[in-house]
């Protein structure tokens, strides 16, 4: 079934709390899908770029007596191969063993840089972007919120999902966001099933491009990078993607300064859009809007195929 | 052999009468009131009024605390705070002013029989599905799956609905103010859906019957769904209906378009006089 949310704040600048808006929509929606939560929030932008990457998932602690080593090699490695290619890590944190944040200054070929720290054995990279944070883990928003210390993250967006884990394993690699490798800040959740994921997947991966999971919501990530990387602009990538995906789906793009929804042609998958004057707020549900205000507001279902692009 | 079955079943106390007609004649035989009421349904007096407050409370908790007021002969409930919880004001089965004073979430006021039910916000999606009798009026928007399988009442939506409005729409009449999505009406069999604004593809696809009046746009009609053509009866039908609930259509209802199923299936129109389906 899966859950998904997300909120733009149009005029407060970057001091709105959205991990904590985020969190309290997402673990509104924990019926839809309490296999793992996932968020990408997009805050203050310091000139660095901000990886988030994992060295192993989360139940390969549990599985092997060598997985603390193993880490440690993977995370010496990572460290040594960004150095390699002019990257200077100027700030590193460790939510979990397994996960891992660095800010780096660097000015060369990202895909690059991307591909080469992914050739490491279990280590994959969640996000690269300027201002966007994307976690996920397993378990619901509050467990996930307090291992990473989202409830005071502070920016004016994010997305993010709840899931019930269909189409692939229980495990991060799975969870969504998705990003959009290899563009720096855009990120997609999605609710629904793709019909037609194994054949646009070998089309795209024929022209280059990498999927890290077997999830079928990692093809609209795949596909909006491909788009944007021929130069197209998110509406009209999103626009095109509704013909594109077959299936039925309901689905949210986050870039740096622009949140957007989609909804496939049969209108098969939820969705509640809340558009304030200055603030937007959607979710499959309302009662995860509700979350955020405690007086009555004025909300719709979007229509078939219909596709909505708001600015921060 | 035959004649051994049939002793067999006359043994068990079967066969002790002659079948013929509807068995609905025989079980719902006037002189057998307890065939006449639902177990669970309640006598309640709508001169006896409460308040829930439901902001503390799980969907559960309020339905149950609604059935225990009706259990108690309270007959007009207002329920504050709904919070857009999902399954709140289901399962009544009998007279009931029930009025929420904010939104509903999912499956809100299914397998109704007979309240009247105000909700003063939005509903989520399948509000009021397998509603039997009754009213249900809605303020805001509603989403998805609006009214599916009703058999009776009137469900009324002020603003604009999501897709598949009406879907196997057994009776009774659904109303929107606004828009209608996709699909609305699809397999619909009996009663009416009138809808004041635009509606969007496929309407009325595989209907088999009922009525779909349009007031603004269609996108597409869905297979089988044609044009009809409107009457003053239909006119005279649309004004008394939207007149009781304050709805007005953009053009006025003489410029309404009226669409019904363009097939007849075999054997469907032969079970039930047209006449009843009038009452439906």
């Amino acid at each position: 079934m899966c859950g998904i949310a997300g909120i733009i704040h149009k005029n407060a600048g970057k001091d709105v709390n959205i991990g904590e808006q985020m969190t309290a929509m997402l673990q509104a929606l924990k019926h839809r899908g309490p296999d793992s939560t996932g968020y990408a929030m997009y805050g203050e932008d310091n000139g660095n770029h901000v990886v988030r990457f994992k060295v192993a998932e989360a139940a390969d602690l549990e599985g092997s007596f060598d997985i603390h080593a193993a880490i440690e090699d993977r995370i010496a490695t990572v460290n040594s191969r960004m150095e390699d290619l002019g990257a200077k890590i100027v700030k590193k944190e460790s939510p979990t063993e397994y996960s891992h944040r660095y800010e780096i200054q660097f000015s060369g070929d990202m895909k690059k840089l991307a591909d080469f720290v992914e050739d490491i054995e279990g280590v994959e990279i969640l996000s690269i972007g300027n201002s966007l944070e994307l976690i996920k883990d397993l378990g619901d928003a509050a467990v996930v919120s307090e291992q990473y210390g989202l409830n005071d993250f502070n920016g004016t967006h994010g997305i993010g999902h709840t899931r019930m884990a269909t189409e692939s394993d229980v495990d991060i690699r799975s969870a969504h966001p998705y990003w959009a490798y290899p563009f720096s800040d855009v990120a997609v959740v999605h609710n629904g099933q793709l019909t037609n994921y194994w054949t646009n997947r070998r089309a795209l991966e024929l022209k280059g491009h990498r999927f890290s999971s077997n999830c079928d919501s990692e093809l609209i990530a795949v596909y909006i990078a491909d788009r944007m990387n021929q130069g197209q602009d998110l509406e009209t990538a999103m626009k095109d993607s509704v013909e594109y995906l077959d299936g039925v789906f309901t689905y949210l793009v986050a870039t740096k300064d622009q949140l957007g929804m989609a909804k496939d042609v049969m209108a098969a998958k939820p969705m509640v859009v809340y558009e304030g004057d200055d603030m937007i707020a959607l979710a499959s549900e309302e009662v995860a809007i509700r979350k955020l205000f405690d007086h009555h507001i004025d909300t719709f279902d979007p229509y078939h195929g219909e596709v909505k692009v708001w600015q921060n | 052999m035959a004649k051994l079955k049939q002793d067999k079943s006359h043994e068990m106390g079967l066969h002790q009468e002659q079948l013929k007609g509807k068995t609905q004649q025989r079980f719902f035989s006037i002189d057998e009131s307890e065939n006449l009421t639902y177990f669970q349904s309640n006598e309640v007096d709508t001169s006896k009024t409460a308040t829930i407050d439901a902001l503390d409370m799980t969907p559960r908790e309020i339905n149950r605390e609604i059935r225990a007021l009706m259990e108690k002969g309270v007959g007009d409930i207002t329920v504050d705070n709904p919070m857009s919880r999902h399954g709140v004001g289901v399962g009544i089965l009998n007279r009931l002013n029930l009025t929420f004073s904010d939104s509903l979430g999912y499956f809100g006021c299914g397998l109704i029989d007979g309240p009247n039910v105000h909700i003063k916000g939005r509903v989520g999606w399948s509000c009021a599905e397998n509603m039997m009798a009754g009213t249900v009026v809605i303020d805001g928007n509603a989403g998805s799956t609006f009214g599916a399988a009703i058999r009776g009442g009137d469900l009324v939506c002020r603003g604009s609905v999501g897709a598949r409005t009406g879907i196997d729409q057994k009776g009774g009449t659904i109303i929107v103010g606004g828009k209608t999505g996709a699909f609305s009406g699809f397999m619909m069999q009996r009663g009416r859906m009138i809808i004041c604004g635009d509606a969007g593809m496929n309407l009325g696809d595989s209907m088999y019957d009922g009525t779909i009046y349009v007031g603004g746009e269609v996108e597409e009609l869905g297979v089988d769904c044609v044009p009809g053509e409107m009457s003053e009866l239909d006119v005279r039908y649309l004004s008394s209906k939207l007149d009781m609930y304050g709805i007005k259509t953009p053009n006025g209802v003489e410029k309404m378009n009226k669409y019904v199923s363009g097939k007849q299936l075999w054997n469907y129109d032969n079970l039930e006089p047209s006449e009843k389906k009038l009452v439906l």
